[in-house]
């Protein structure tokens, strides 16, 4: 095991474009899961990113908010301004415990790109971008929405970290955040969604429901467009042109699309005038 | 930056330590077998059981889950800072069977009696929902744990 202890961001980002296959770290929660017994990781090159202060950052601007690459679920939930975006100290509360959501990253969460993320989908919903850079590229911004290919498929090329997570401020009339799992505390996601409203429209994003936490396309045209909804069995066909959820540990891909389309008819419901 | 030892240096209880780690200690493994700190507990060792909490910068953290190189620069608080005077209200009170989930049980008690204000916005059962007892079933932890005076656990 070789280990990288970066003293800024300029030599993190330094040390990436040398060493490409590094591998950053921040809180752990991920990377730290069997690594007693995980020789796989003590073959790997670690880049330390946690004593970065310079991205242990939350800073509210005029029209969106930046989560600097080290913030952490707590950082969220114990800062008021973000009744703004509920969803996000919603979601934060809902990772493992207290001692996972101090130490647990929002960029971690991301490029840890688990279908079952839960911190993904909450910043999903508010059509968050994630901030890219390399000593050589600058800055780069792609929409989070845009940033996963395929299972553990994302858009950051290897000389790249993720530097920051930005969220736009805007009203939103309806939002929520639902979370199934098997208890209420220390429970990973077997399905999940996440949604607002706002005037550039309906956000409906999924997750443990395909090989990436996703915005569901089809269930979002049919909501704006009005299509009338009687029950839960009418949302099906769009949620399975919108998602393909598998069997795993956790639970079944007929359970999860099931119990997805009961939740979201549930969460729709009161608040649209075409469901009855 | 090879397979070498790395050096750190954080405070342990008020106490400055200077020491040599490898690369893949954590710091539940330092201190246990580096320092003579053994009354942090390892259960699962992937972060879901609260054995191994200690407070880290002040805050509840897994040491099962740092690297210990990680630690470097901070301050770190355990089981030994922690007198049986401390502890009397949960010795009264059945906090205890076996022991195995107790240090980290009274790292994350200790933090919310010290953060009062915290019970504004989660109830105990949720803060302390990331420390499992195999043995107690609960009730006794949560009596244990000192509230401001017009504070209830329920
Ligand atoms: C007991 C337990 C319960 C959990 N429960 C939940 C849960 O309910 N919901 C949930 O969503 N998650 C859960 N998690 C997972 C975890 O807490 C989150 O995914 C967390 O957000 C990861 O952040 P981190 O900083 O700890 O990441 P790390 O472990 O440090 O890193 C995770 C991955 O991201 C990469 N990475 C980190 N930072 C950067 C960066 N700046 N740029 C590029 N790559 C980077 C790392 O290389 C690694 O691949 C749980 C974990 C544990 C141990
Ligand atoms: S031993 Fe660290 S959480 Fe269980
Ligand atoms: S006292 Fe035995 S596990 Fe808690």
């Amino acid at each position: 095991m070789r280990v990288h202890l970066a003293s800024s961001l300029q030599d993190a980002l330094a040390f990436k474009a040398t060493e490409p296959d590094a591998w950053p770290i921040a809180g752990g929660t991920d990377a730290m899961v069997h690594w007693p017994g995980a020789h796989e990781m003590h073959e790997r090159t670690w880049l330390d990113l946690s004593h970065l202060n310079e991205l242990r950052t939350v800073e509210f601007r005029d029209d969106f908010v930046e989560l600097g690459a080290l913030a952490t679920y707590w950082d969220v939930i114990r800062d008021a301004r973000f009744t703004a975006l509920p969803l996000l100290p919603q979601a934060a509360a809902t990772v493992g415990a207290v001692q996972i959501q101090t130490r647990g990253t929002w960029a971690g969460n991301i490029a840890n790109a688990s279908p079952a993320a839960d911190g993904v989908p909450a910043l999903m919903a508010y059509d968050a971008e994630v901030v890219l850079g390399s000593r050589d590229g600058g800055e780069r911004v792609v929409a989070l929405a845009d940033f996963y290919h395929g299972y553990k498929q994302l858009e950051a090329r290897p000389e790249e970290l993720i530097t920051a997570v930005r969220v736009p401020l805007r009203a939103h009339d309806h939002q929520d955040f639902i979370k199934v799992g098997s208890r209420a505390a220390q429970a990973i996601t077997k399905v999940g969604l996440a949604y607002a409203h706002s005037s550039e429209g309906w956000r409906i994003v999924a997750n443990s429901m395909a090989p990436t936490v996703c915005r569901c396309a089809a269930v979002e045209t049919l909501v704006a467009a009005g299509t009338a909804v009687a029950g839960p069995d009418d949302l099906a066909d769009a949620i399975a042109e919108d998602l393909t959820p598998i069997d795993d540990i956790r639970s079944t891909g007929a359970y999860r699309l099931r119990v997805f389309g009961r939740v979201l008819y549930h969460a729709l419901q009161p608040i649209c005038d075409s469901f009855s | 930056m090879n397979d070498r030892p790395i050096q750190i240096e954080f405070q342990l209880n008020g106490e400055l330590r200077t020491l040599e780690v490898e690369p893949r200690a954590r710091l539940l493994d330092v201190l246990r077998y580096e320092i003579d700190c053994p009354g942090t507990k390892e259960g699962c060792g992937e972060g879901e059981c609260g054995a191994c909490t200690v407070l880290l910068d002040g805050l509840p953290t897994n040491s099962c889950l740092v690297p210990a190189w990680q630690a470097r620069g901070r301050e770190v608080v355990t089981i030994e800072s922690v007198t049986p005077e401390d502890v009397s209200r949960m010795l009264d009170a059945g906090t205890t069977q076996c022991g195995a989930c107790t240090p980290g049980v009274v790292m994350t008690a200790r933090w919310a009696e010290a953060n009062p204000e915290l019970l504004a916005q989660f109830d105990l059962r949720q803060l302390m929902a990331g420390n499992l007892c195999r043995c107690t079933g609960y009730d006794g932890i949560i009596d244990g744990i000192e509230l401001p005076s017009g504070q209830e656990a329920d």
